[in-house]
């Protein structure tokens, strides 16, 4: 059951497939070269890189170091929570708003995992703590971002129908109903086709991992069910998270809809 | 213009302003219908909204000597109703935005506007806007308010159609609510109103 190992030559090897793609831009006259080669070389040392600091992560075997890390990762999808929607949240209310929901949803659904299902010990090892905070992390961000930026531009587009249920006495909660319902609701489906393909049309990326690391299938298929669980868990929590967090700071003290705390974003004037 | 001079005090307004707009002062009388005109842009849409509170202000507002504060916001503005000249809906049928007994009471009120029952079971959407307009001012009427704030509540109405709008009004008025309304007929303000004020660079003054 041990890995098959791969050489720089093997990899050497794989990488005159982007070599193709290069050659085939410049024939079709694609102008994509220049950026392909600029991204491949980005992942490639990325990915190295990434690989030397877990290495040496996992080496210390710190609580602290490993928390740091996954520190670091929930930032960086905080911030890309953030910076999806059109329209911003005044004092950086995108920043706060994603930061909080990813690290909500993904602490409590990985720390679940790792003390109930996985139990490494001790349960943080960072073997299992790092790389299930990342696939965790990747899917709350999508759920997260989609949420916020369906909340806060649905707020901009239905501005008027919410205050009119509040000029008629609706509570703020009640006059948020339709969007937080349908906000979250669009927050859900990615995973639910996930869900749906998953072994159908797609060979999940961690099952295809671990068979090809020589685990028994039906093993990495116990595994993938537990992380789609997982997933889904994260994602949802994260939509509701965002949702609420979010609505919050569009009222005050007399539930009005303050829509003044939101600004478009600049890039351009659109049509 | 027939009702006798209006009696007690419903709606105080001190010194009601914000960066946008005011300071306004300003009291009306239970039964009483102030009619306020002016330019677009001046500030007449912003006072209604202050007054519901709706838009962030500073000052104090009175509702039959009950100070705005110490109600929460939603129960303030069941006392005063806002109905805004493009009025939202935010559900797909008309009967949804109705509950209960507010149903039975459009199914009433809809034909005195010139309304067919068939429009309450429609969707919103295959509305014209003038029938949007009187379905929201039903809406507004079904909540039963001592006060009512109307922003150009025949804006997009025919002759025709004003006229059934400004019977039903004068009916609400005569039964004791009270009104403040933004138009930009100076004929509708005489014909409604026992006051006509206008907002001018976002003061009020008798017109």
């Amino acid at each position: 059951m041990t890995p098959i190992l791969l050489t720089p030559v093997d990899l050497a090897i794989a990488s005159v497939l982007i070599v193709l793609d290069g050659v085939l831009s410049l024939l079709l006259r694609l102008g994509l070269h220049r950026q392909l080669a600029v991204a491949a070389l980005r992942m490639v040392v990325q990915l190295v890189l990434i690989g030397f600091i877990l290495r040496f992560v996992f080496a210390l075997a710190s609580p602290l170091a490993t928390l740091a890390v996954v520190l670091v990762m929930v930032a960086i999808a905080g911030r890309e929570v953030a910076a999806r929607p059109e329209q911003r949240l005044g004092r950086f209310g995108n920043y706060a708003v994603g930061a909080t929901a990813v690290a909500f949803a993904t602490f409590l659904t990985a720390i679940l995992a790792l003390t109930t299902a996985i139990r490494p010990q001790p349960w943080y090892d960072p073997h299992y703590a790092i790389p299930l905070a990342g696939i965790v992390l990747g899917n709350v961000l999508n759920g997260g971002s989609i949420a916020l930026d369906s909340l806060l531009g649905g707020v901009v587009r239905e501005r008027a129908a919410i205050e009119a249920q509040l000029a008629l006495g609706a509570s703020f909660s009640q006059a948020m109903r339709g969007l937080i319902r349908s906000s979250v609701r669009r927050a859900l489906l990615p995973i639910i086709n996930q869900m749906s393909a998953a072994g159908v049309v797609t060979l999940p990326g961690i099952m295809t991992g671990q068979i090809l690391a020589g685990m028994d299938p039906l093993e990495a298929a116990k595994y993938q069910i537990l992380l789609i669980f997982l997933l889904s868990g994260g994602s949802g929590l994260a939509a509701v998270a965002v949702v609420y967090l979010a609505a919050m700071r569009l009222t005050d003290d007399r539930q009005r809809l303050r829509i003044d705390r939101l600004t478009a974003r600049t890039r351009g004037s659109r049509p | 213009m027939s009702a006798a001079a209006p009696s007690p005090e419903r709606l105080r307004i001190v010194g009601l302003r914000s960066a946008l707009a005011g300071p306004f002062d300003l009291t009306i009388a239970a039964g009483e219908c102030i009619a306020i005109t002016g330019p677009s842009g001046s500030g007449k849409s912003l006072f209604l909204r202050m007054i519901a509170d709706l838009d962030p202000s500073q000052g104090d507002v009175y509702l039959d000597e009950i100070e705005r504060r110490s109600l929460a916001g939603p129960a303030w503005r069941r006392r005063v109703v806002y109905n805004a000249a493009e009025p939202g809906w935010w559900s797909e049928t008309v009967a949804d935005h109705f509950q209960g007994a507010t149903l039975a009471f459009a199914r009433t009120m809809a034909p005195r506007l010139g309304l067919a029952a068939t429009h309450l079971d429609g969707p919103v959407m295959r509305l014209s806007t003038g029938e949007r307009q009187r379905l929201a001012l039903i809406r507004a009427l079904a909540v039963g308010s001592p006060m009512l704030l109307l922003d150009e509540p025949t804006g997009a109405l025919d002759e025709q159609s004003t006229q059934l709008v400004e019977a039903v009004l004068r009916e609400v008025i005569a039964n004791g609510t009270t009104i403040a309304m933004v138009t930009h007929s100076p004929e509708q303000a005489v014909r409604l109103g026992h006051r006509h004020l206008r907002m001018a660079a976002r003061h009020l003054v008798p017109a």
